[in-house]
């Protein structure tokens, strides 16, 4: 293992912010801490770091129990959600930070700050002050900086947080591609699903300080340890006093075993899908179907139709937290 | 016309107050051309005077530099009991008089009271000589340093120094390599504003110099004792210089002053 937490207990003040915590990250995984805001994400990462002590509980990195060592000696390569560049460096003079500190030959470090300026496609922009780069320009930089020292973890904190929705996506993409080029072990803060399961090969969901669930994001998708995890990763409705995802409601025009009835109120058409919204005992339920299967039905708010869950999943009851 | 009156009011306050009195004083002292004025600024004790302000002023600086950048870290990073006592101990060398600055510390430092007493003992004379004078002018001018980076630093905050510490920069590294460059137009305008306070200090030093013409005699003193003995000419020279240099830190204040931003 990569990183191992074990048993972590965080409060600040009187706030409990981390509860027993246990996580273990593989060796070369990127892994997403994904939950709500306040969840304990950031503090977990910055447990991990050495930039806050547990309470209780140790950390291991690559084996080696670090919980007492300072942030210096661990290893870590850090990316801050708001980049933390250093303003009176230019580029290059941020990325061969950390190797100035660490006292490396000149030539090494010109030769490995242009190599990662490369990696990090800023290679134009060695010369530039950081206020004079967009903001995913600067966000590249602070993961360059990190990559220079070469990290046995690298660690990055809502890494795309402060970026607008385009930037967001074209670095999400681009992380991805770099972690299959670089292999570093990392792990990464996110409040967002999406971005967790199109980037992330294992995810971590953690709530409360707890951590609730941890796999792969089709089984995190899937089988979702509680309503909240599955709340959370994606759609969900109600049929039969059970959560559903509504592509997973199959809906037909004949009565059919275990289905049942329902009312249709409106239906929106989003493009390549449609929403079908009812009414069954009583309850609002709606389901996601094709464009072709709700032109087959023909479809009326008024119609009666019949509902059943389409796959053979243990379903979890809608009342529980 | 009530903008015309509160500007010809506010023109006449600094007329009366500011222009006047410090034009006069130019006025007389080049009165009769540069001559006596070089003059009264060669001599001896002219000399003396300066030397002692540079050495007192330089001293008293260089302390609250130190103090100033310990202290606003101290007090923008860390969470410790007597925190808020401690920052509001810093300004009260603005509310208390120079005077009761001077003659507490001849209580503490004086050669009967018990410090002073155990300090003369090992060969330190603190009263009536420089250590004394840098103390008082340090007290007084303490809480300019402090003032000017602790909001500065704040704003920063400490992402960077953490950047700094994931990175395997230590303490000391951080500090020179980060905090210092964040903080640097600050810690120029606080230093320039602690020597233009420090050069012109008169009351807590007149108390602890014991006024000694020669050995511990400000610039500020040497005008003041020029005035009383009637040399005129020489109290408006020393008083014209003292001038002159506020004036020359004012400017360099303005230069440090603007963006901070880059």
């Amino acid at each position: 293992m990569a990183i191992s937490v074990h048993h972590v207990d965080k409060s600040f003040g009187d706030t409990p912010i981390l509860r027993d915590v246990c996580v273990d990250v593989a060796t070369g995984s990127l892994t997403a801490l994904l939950g709500p805001s306040g969840g304990g994400k950031s503090t977990l990462l910055r447990v991990i770091a050495g930039l806050e002590q547990p309470d209780r509980g140790t950390v291991a990195i690559s084996g080696s129990d670090v919980t007492r060592v300072v942030p210096q000696r661990r290893n870590v390569g850090f990316v801050f959600q708001h980049y933390a560049a250093f303003k009176h460096m230019t580029v290059g003079e941020n990325v061969a930070f950390g190797l100035r500190v660490r006292k490396r030959p000149r030539a090494e470090i010109r030769a490995r700050v242009s190599e990662l300026l490369e990696l990090v496609h800023l290679e134009q922009m060695a010369d530039r002050y950081p206020a004079q780069l967009s903001g995913g320009q600067r966000q590249r930089m602070a993961l360059a900086r990190a990559l220079a020292v070469e990290p046995e973890v690298l660690l990055l904190d809502e890494p795309f947080g402060a970026l607008d929705a385009q930037v967001r996506k074209e670095l999400r993409t681009w992380l991805r591609r770099l972690h299959d080029e670089v292999h570093v072990t990392t792990v990464f803060v996110t409040h967002d699903q999406e971005e967790a399961i199109e980037v992330a090969d294992t995810i971590v969901v953690l709530a409360d300080g707890v951590v609730v669930q941890s796999g792969d994001p089709q089984e995190v998708y899937d089988n979702p340890a509680t309503p909240f995890v599955m709340r959370f990763l994606g759609p969900v409705t109600e049929l039969g006093g059970r959560l559903v995802r509504p592509h997973d409601v199959e809906l037909t025009g004949e009565p059919r075993p275990g289905a049942v009835p329902a009312t249709v109120s409106r239906i929106v058409r989003l493009g390549f899908e449609v929403r079908v919204e009812m009414v069954s005992a009583g309850r609002p339920t709606w389901a996601q179907v094709t464009r072709d299967l709700a032109r087959r039905l023909d479809l009326t708010p008024g119609d009666t139709v019949y509902l059943r869950p389409l796959a053979e999943r243990e379903l979890l009851a809608a009342g529980a937290p | 016309m009530a903008r015309h009156v509160l500007r010809l009011t506010a023109l006449t306050y600094l007329l009366f107050l500011l222009v006047l009195p410090v034009g006069l004083i130019a006025w007389r002292t080049f009165e009769h051309g540069l001559g006596p004025f070089v003059a009264a600024l060669s001599t001896e004790e002219a000399r003396h005077a300066f030397r002692v302000t540079i050495v007192v002023a330089l001293w008293a600086v260089a302390l609250n530099t130190v103090f100033g950048v310990g202290t606003a870290i101290l007090l923008a990073r860390h969470e410790f009991p007597g925190k808020r006592l401690l920052n509001a101990l810093i300004d009260l060398p603005l509310a208390v008089s120079p005077v009761v600055v001077g003659l507490a510390l001849v209580l503490v430092y004086g050669r009967f009271a018990p410090v002073g007493g155990w300090l003369d003992r090992a060969g330190i004379q603190v009263i009536f000589s420089v250590p004394g004078m840098v103390l008082a002018t340090a007290f007084v001018s303490l809480p300019l340093v402090v003032r000017a980076v602790l909001p500065v630093l704040a704003e920063l905050g400490d992402e960077q120094e953490q950047a700094a510490y994931t990175l395997g920069a230590t303490g000391w590294q951080t500090f020179r390599r980060i905090t210092v460059p964040g903080i640097r137009a600050a810690l120029g305008y606080g230093v320039v504003l602690c020597l233009a306070r420090s050069l012109g200090e008169y009351g807590a030093v007149a108390v602890v110099s014991g006024r000694l013409v020669g050995q511990t005699q400000t610039l500020t003193l040497f005008v003041e004792e020029r005035f009383q003995n009637f040399d005129q000419v020489a109290a408006y020279a020393a008083a014209t210089s003292l001038a002159v240099i506020a004036v020359l830190t004012l400017l360099v204040t303005r230069l440090l002053r603007p963006k901070d931003s880059r």
